[in-house]
Order: structure tokens, then C-alpha cells, then sequence
């Protein structure tokens, strides 16, 4: 009987509770699309970072809402479109595989502003944007080289898109440039998050005798897999995974969107904002080095450093000249420098990888 | 003392009480979990169960009930015949993935080509694909012996494979600068599987399930073949004097549940998903199993908890959105749905007493 009148209640606060719906919609409200869940300590951890600090900037101005773990289909083009029928007046969608969705939605709500991260189509309302990694990747490089004894480095690395394989190039060729004998072994986990996958990589890339793992992938359990080894150096991926530290996580890029989040917003609250195709590197905050640990000797940890002031005065760019493709056909002569246009569309490995990329 | 006795026979009431009261306990059980999170439990049940339909955008998420809807059922009803017949097929997603690359394999071979033809060809490329597949445990179960348990649930992963490896070369994208990913076959107007009235979410996927619904209902309870799979299902021993013969039966079973899958993974491919793509997979051949149970492996039971499914994804999506509730609450809460179906199923098999059980 009590049950009955629990549900007595249940129903007609249902019923209560349905006309009740308004929309009071005045706050300028952001969304975001997550590719994996808030608490991945990785990828999406970081962008979930950039949207409470767009909350704490803005307090009661903006109101931010999120969907997390959205797969990469038209599960994404529902949970967008439903964020822009809620009232949503920019959306951000944090993953490479939200492309045509992106485009699709923006084209049926043309007042509401769209960002895709890491994609390269843009429309009068959306923007891309994205990250120079590949100038953190040099650093990780660097270290990495010093770092091996087996001169074996793992690669954890996600899809074989460009993104992807600029990492992996920057990475082989600073670590190439300290350590000459240094060999790269990538094993490719087709997925941005999936720990049980990511640990298993981890383990066959240290059975491979690998020391050093750089992971393009979003999860901590590459580092924890390191960890049980005992003797493998890892680098903090999108995050800092700072938990592990001082070792196996010696140091880390992370990704810093909140400045650009910020101003995003704030483009949008003015009423000046533009479609734009940014992409921004460790000069402008959007790329950070997590700390360097003690575990790495000293004068290692001040070349690195030395790099990294490097790149944010301007002075070196990590694709210089003399670089040949793994074909060993020349691609860039001394000194000369990449050009944005072929790092976006990279698809070749550089001389001294093994290998292929998978087609 | 609450005792349990056993039903001579199970009881036809509480078969079709059971899923009702299954999702009642969900919703407060769902409420009690939400509470704790600190949210309001009715507003989130409702925005759950009740915003898709009702809300002022219900116009939005009616049409994607269907489109969510439609592969659950399509594959839930084939399974609903190999489990009713005890054969195991839980690996109606591998299926599906091949049906998908199938039937896209076939529409992106005649692209740019415009023909009527290509988009039934791709239908039936579809279906073929996962009749194939399915019929590999089949087979395997007949001639060897093998479980097809495992075989078949082994054979998704290779699947998933198949699809990576399709999406990275043989069905990439020419012109996508590199990147994974066939070309897009809903901007292919000839290979497009498209809504059939615009904005109603009615594409071919969800008319073929529905024409599933009804095959299916006549098959079980009007047809020989229908008398057969449950005849096998419940005594094995019966079917074989009867003259079924299992082998048929496995392979038949199979083949009906793979056929379906793949036709549902090719509606999708070329509809609401558009590419083959390394993660075009979301899981519905495994959510499937769980809505041939949930509908009791009754037809229109399947298409009504295929619905109810659709609901909690979409629903729980707004939950999420709106009410900032995370993911995994909602997916502990459809869990708790299967969960409790099954808990309250003993109701259909036994009766409860009240009191002591007299000592005779």
C-alpha cells in the first residue's frame, strides 16, 4: 500500500513537473560535445577544464552545458542539434570525427556559432581550431632520446590521420637528433579512449623492450601499465597526469583551451564573432610542457627547456630543414621550413621511421 | 515468511506484468540514484521518459526515436527466433558491421553512376553480408559442434577489424585528404537511404523493421516454421519426433538473425550514419539482446521495447545536457532495467505465499 502511494505521488509530480517547462533564455549558453568522459584525465579532461573556466570568467553571464562520451556518428549530429534547439549559442565539438555532423548542424542553425576541434572545414559559423602538439612532441622527443637505454622508444598512436602523424614525426626526429640510434615501434589502437586497449599496447610495446611510451591516446593507463613495468619513462598526454609522477610520467604536454574558450565566448557575448581557423602552439599558451621531474638529469631537463624557449621566442620551428620522407625522396632542404599547408595534410612518415602507415 | 512455489505452468499475466513492473522499479530505483546525485528525481524520470515525446522540441526527437529505434528491433526480431529456438546468436553486431560494409562496398562501386537499381542492390548485398557472417558459427555449430556462443561473439571483433581496416583503405574516402572514411552515401542520392516523408525520421531502415514486426508475429503464430522454433525451444527432444531437424533449424535461425542484423547495419550506413568509419559501431547488436528480452521475444513486445529503449538513449542524452547528469548514471539506469526484468521474471514461474507453509 505504501508503494502505492509513493507512486500515486511519483505521477502526479510527473505531471506537475511536465507543464513546467519554460525556457527563460537570456544567459549566453556554450555547449560542448566530449568525445570520451569528463574524468578520461586526458583529452576530454582538459577540454571539460576549458569550460569551467569559462564558467568561473564569465559567473552568471554564461551558462555551460556538456554531453560527454558521444560516439563519433549520428548519435553527435542528435546531441548537437538537440544543444542548439536548447538554445545553445556556441557550440563546441571536441573531436576530430564531429566533422560533417558539425557542418551538417551548423547548416540547419545558421545563428548559432559552431567550433570544431582539430577538423579543417570551416563555414560562416564554424570555426576550427587546434593545437600545434607537434612542438610538445618535440620536447617529449628530446627527453625520450636522452632518456632509452634500450634505444627502443613505443608509440601509442590513435588513427592514422595527420594530426597523429605529425606527433610521431616531430617526436622520431628530436629524438633521432640526441640519440642517432634510436628506433620507434608504433602500435595503432584506433581509438581516442579505450583503457583496457591503451594498457594493452602499453604492455606488447614494453615486451617489444621499449623504455620510453608516448601515447596519442587519452587515458592514463599506458602510464600505469608503465608503472608496473617499473622501468619505463611515459609522458602525460593532453594532461598532466601529474598522479604519475616523478616516474614512470617524467613530463607532459597539455593542452591549455581555456584562454581560447574564454575569448570565444566573449566574441560571441560582443557580438564579433567570426568563423576563424586557428592554431596556435607553445607561444601562445595553447600548448603547455608539464613539468619536467627530477627523474630526468639535469642537464637533459635544461636542454629541453632550452628548446621549448626556443619555439615560444619564435626561433625554431620543430619541421626544419635538412628532412627527407621515409622514401628517402628529399622534402624539406636545409633550413627551410614546413608550411602549414603540408603539416595539416601530413600523410608520410619522415626518413628513419619503419614501418607503414596504415592505409 | 515469504515462500515461492513453483507455477505448474508460467503465468501469462505476470509475463506481460513483469516488463511494466520492471521499468517502474527502474524509474524509482533511477529516481532514488538520481536523488543521490543531488538532482531532482521526477524532473530527471521525466526529462527521461517523457521530454522526447512531449517537450516543446519533441518535434526533434520524435523522428529520432525511429531512427534510434528501427536497427534495435530489426535485430531483435531475428534474434527473437534463434532464442526462442535455444540457439545463441550474440553476435548480432559483427553481423551488422558486415552487413554495413556489404551493402556500402556495393553502393560506393557504382558511385557516381544515378541508377533506381543500386540502393535495393545495396539492400540486398546487405543482407547478404550478414547472412554470411552469421552462417560461419552456424555452420561451425553444425559440422563440429562448436558453441556458437563464443564463436559468434568472437567473430564481432574481427568484424570491428574489417571495418577499420575498410575505412582506412579499400573503402576510404578518395578525395578526403587522407583522412579514414568512405565517402559519405547520404550524399550519394542514388545509394541514400533517406526519409521517406522529410523530417519524420521514417527512413527504409524503420519501414523494413515494421514489415519485420508483422512477418514475424504471422511466422510465430500462424506458420509451421513458427510452431517449429518453439517447438525446438522447448523440447528438443519433441521437435526431432516431430520431424524438425535441428541442424535446419540452427542454420535457419542463424542465417534469419544475420540477414536482419546486416540489413539494419546497411540502412545505416547508407542513412542516418553515412560512412563506413572505424568507429561506425555504437553497439546495437549487442543493446538488441536486451530488447529481444525486454519484449519477451514477442514481436510486438520487441517493437515496444525497441521504443522504450530509444527513449532512455535520447532521454538520457537530454538528462545529460540539460540537467548536467553524467553519462554513466544514465547507463546504470538502462543496466538496472535489464536487471530488474529479470529479477521480477521469477514471478512468472513462481508463485509467492504469504505465512508459513502448512506442515503436512
Amino acid at each position: 500500500m505504501k508503494i502505492n502511494k509513493l507512486l500515486t505521488g511519483a505521477t502526479i509530480a510527473l505531471g506537475l513537473a511536465t507543464g513546467a517547462f519554460a525556457d527563460g533564455h537570456e544567459k549566453t549558453k556554450v555547449g560542448f560535445v566530449y568525445v570520451g568522459p569528463v574524468g578520461d584525465g586526458g583529452w576530454t579532461y582538459e577540454h571539460n577544464q576549458g569550460r569551467l573556466a569559462v564558467e568561473e570568467h564569465f559567473g552568471d553571464a554564461v551558462e555551460t552545458v556538456f554531453v560527454e562520451s558521444v560516439p563519433e556518428g549520428p548519435d553527435a549530429e542528435r546531441v548537437m542539434t538537440q544543444m542548439a534547439l536548447q538554445g545553445a549559442d556556441l557550440i563546441f565539438t571536441t573531436s576530430f570525427g564531429y566533422m560533417d555532423q558539425t557542418i551538417n548542424v551548423a547548416g540547419k542553425f545558421p545563428d548559432v556559432k559552431f567550433e570544431h576541434a582539430t577538423g579543417y572545414k570551416q563555414a560562416d559559423n564554424v570555426s576550427v581550431y587546434s593545437a600545434r602538439f607537434y612542438e610538445g612532441r618535440a620536447v617529449q622527443g628530446h627527453i625520450a632520446g636522452h632518456m632509452t637505454e634500450s634505444n627502443v622508444i613505443g608509440y601509442i598512436a590513435s588513427f592514422p590521420i595527420p594530426e597523429v602523424i605529425r606527433g610521431i614525426n616531430s617526436a622520431y626526429l628530436h629524438a633521432k637528433e640526441v640519440n642517432p640510434d634510436v628506433e620507434f615501434k608504433v602500435v595503432w589502437a584506433y581509438t581516442w579512449f579505450d583503457p583496457a586497449k591503451e594498457a594493452e599496447a602499453a604492455s606488447v610495446l614494453i615486451e617489444q623492450g621499449a623504455d620510453v611510451i608516448l601515447q596519442h591516446t587519452d587515458s592514463t593507463a599506458p602510464q600505469a601499465a608503465a608503472q608496473a613495468a617499473g622501468n619505463v619513462v611515459t609522458f602525460g598526454q593532453a594532461s598532466d597526469m601529474a598522479e604519475f609522477g616523478p616516474f614512470p610520467r617524467v613530463s607532459s604536454i597539455i593542452d591549455n583551451w581555456s584562454p581560447y574558450y574564454i575569448a570565444r565566448t566573449q566574441a560571441v557575448i560582443d557580438g564579433t564573432w567570426e568563423s576563424t581557423n586557428t592554431w596556435d602552439g607553445i607561444a601562445p599558451g595553447m600548448v603547455e610542457i608539464g613539468e619536467i621531474t627530477e627523474a630526468v638529469p639535469a642537464e637533459v631537463k635544461a636542454s629541453a627547456e632550452a628548446l621549448i624557449a626556443s619555439m615560444e621566442a619564435g626561433e625554431y620551428h620543430p619541421f626544419t630543414g635538412p628532412i627527407n620522407k621515409q622514401d628517402g625522396s628529399a622534402w624539406l632542404a636545409d633550413g627551410e621550413v614546413a608550411d602549414d599547408g603540408t603539416l595539416a595534410g601530413m600523410n608520410f612518415y619522415v626518413e628513419g621511421l619503419s614501418g607503414d602507415i596504415p592505409q | 515468511m515469504i515462500t515461492l512455489e513453483k507455477r505448474p505452468q508460467p503465468s501469462r499475466a505476470w509475463s506481460l506484468a513483469t516488463p511494466l513492473l520492471a521499468v517502474l522499479l527502474t524509474m524509482i530505483c533511477g529516481g532514488l540514484l538520481f536523488a543521490a546525485l543531488g538532482k531532482n528525481p521526477f524532473e530527471t524520470i521525466r526529462t527521461i521518459f517523457l521530454d522526447p515525446l512531449f517537450s516543446e522540441f519533441a518535434w526533434f526527437y520524435r523522428p529520432q526515436l525511429l531512427i534510434k529505434g528501427a536497427p534495435l528491433v530489426l535485430i531483435a526480431i531475428g534474434l527473437s527466433f534463434g532464442f526462442r529456438a535455444g540457439i545463441w546468436n550474440i553476435g548480432a553486431e559483427g553481423q551488422y558491421i558486415v552487413g554495413a560494409i556489404c551493402g556500402a562496398a556495393v553502393g560506393l562501386a557504382f558511385y557516381p553512376t544515378e541508377s533506381f537499381i543500386i540502393f535495393p542492390l545495396m539492400i540486398i548485398a546487405g543482407i547478404l553480408g550478414g547472412t554470411l557472417w552469421a552462417m560461419i558459427p552456424g555452420i561451425l555449430r553444425v559440422k563440429f559442434g562448436t558453441n556458437e556462443i563464443l564463436v559468434s561473439l568472437m567473430l564481432v571483433y574481427v568484424a570491428e577489424q574489417l571495418m577499420a581496416s575498410m575505412a582506412l583503405g579499400a573503402l576510404r574516402n578518395p578525395d578526403g585528404m587522407g583522412f579514414p572514411g568512405s565517402r559519405n552515401l547520404s550524399q550519394y542520392p542514388s545509394a541514400a537511404n533517406l526519409e521517406i516523408i522529410s523530417g519524420s525520421g521514417m527512413h527504409w531502415g524503420v519501414v523494413t523493421a515494421l514489415i519485420a514486426v508483422i512477418f514475424a508475429y504471422i511466422a510465430l503464430s500462424r506458420h509451421i516454421f513458427g510452431f517449429n522454433v518453439r517447438l525446438a525451444g522447448q523440447s528438443p527432444r519433441a521437435a526431432k519426433f516431430a520431424g524438425v531437424n535441428p541442424a535446419a533449424m540452427i542454420l535457419i535461425c542463424m542465417g534469419l538473425s544475420g540477414g536482419l542484423a546486416g540489413a539494419a547495419g546497411l540502412f545505416e550506413v547508407a542513412g542516418p550514419a553515412g560512412q563506413v568509419s572505424i568507429d561506425f559501431n555504437v553497439g546495437y547488436g549487442f543493446t538488441a539482446i536486451i530488447v529481444a528480452f525486454l519484449g519477451r521475444l514477442h514481436p510486438v513486445g520487441i517493437l515496444l521495447a525497441g521504443g522504450l529503449m530509444a527513449l532512455t538513449y535520447i532521454g538520457g542524452e537530454i538528462a545529460q545536457s540539460n540537467l548536467g547528469l553524467p553519462l554513466a548514471a544514465i547507463q546504470l539506469m538502462q543496466g538496472m532495467l535489464l536487471f530488474f526484468l529479470l529479477a521480477v521474471d521469477v514471478l512468472t514461474n513462481y508463485r509467492m505465499r504469504f505465512g508459513r507453509r502448512q506442515v503436512v
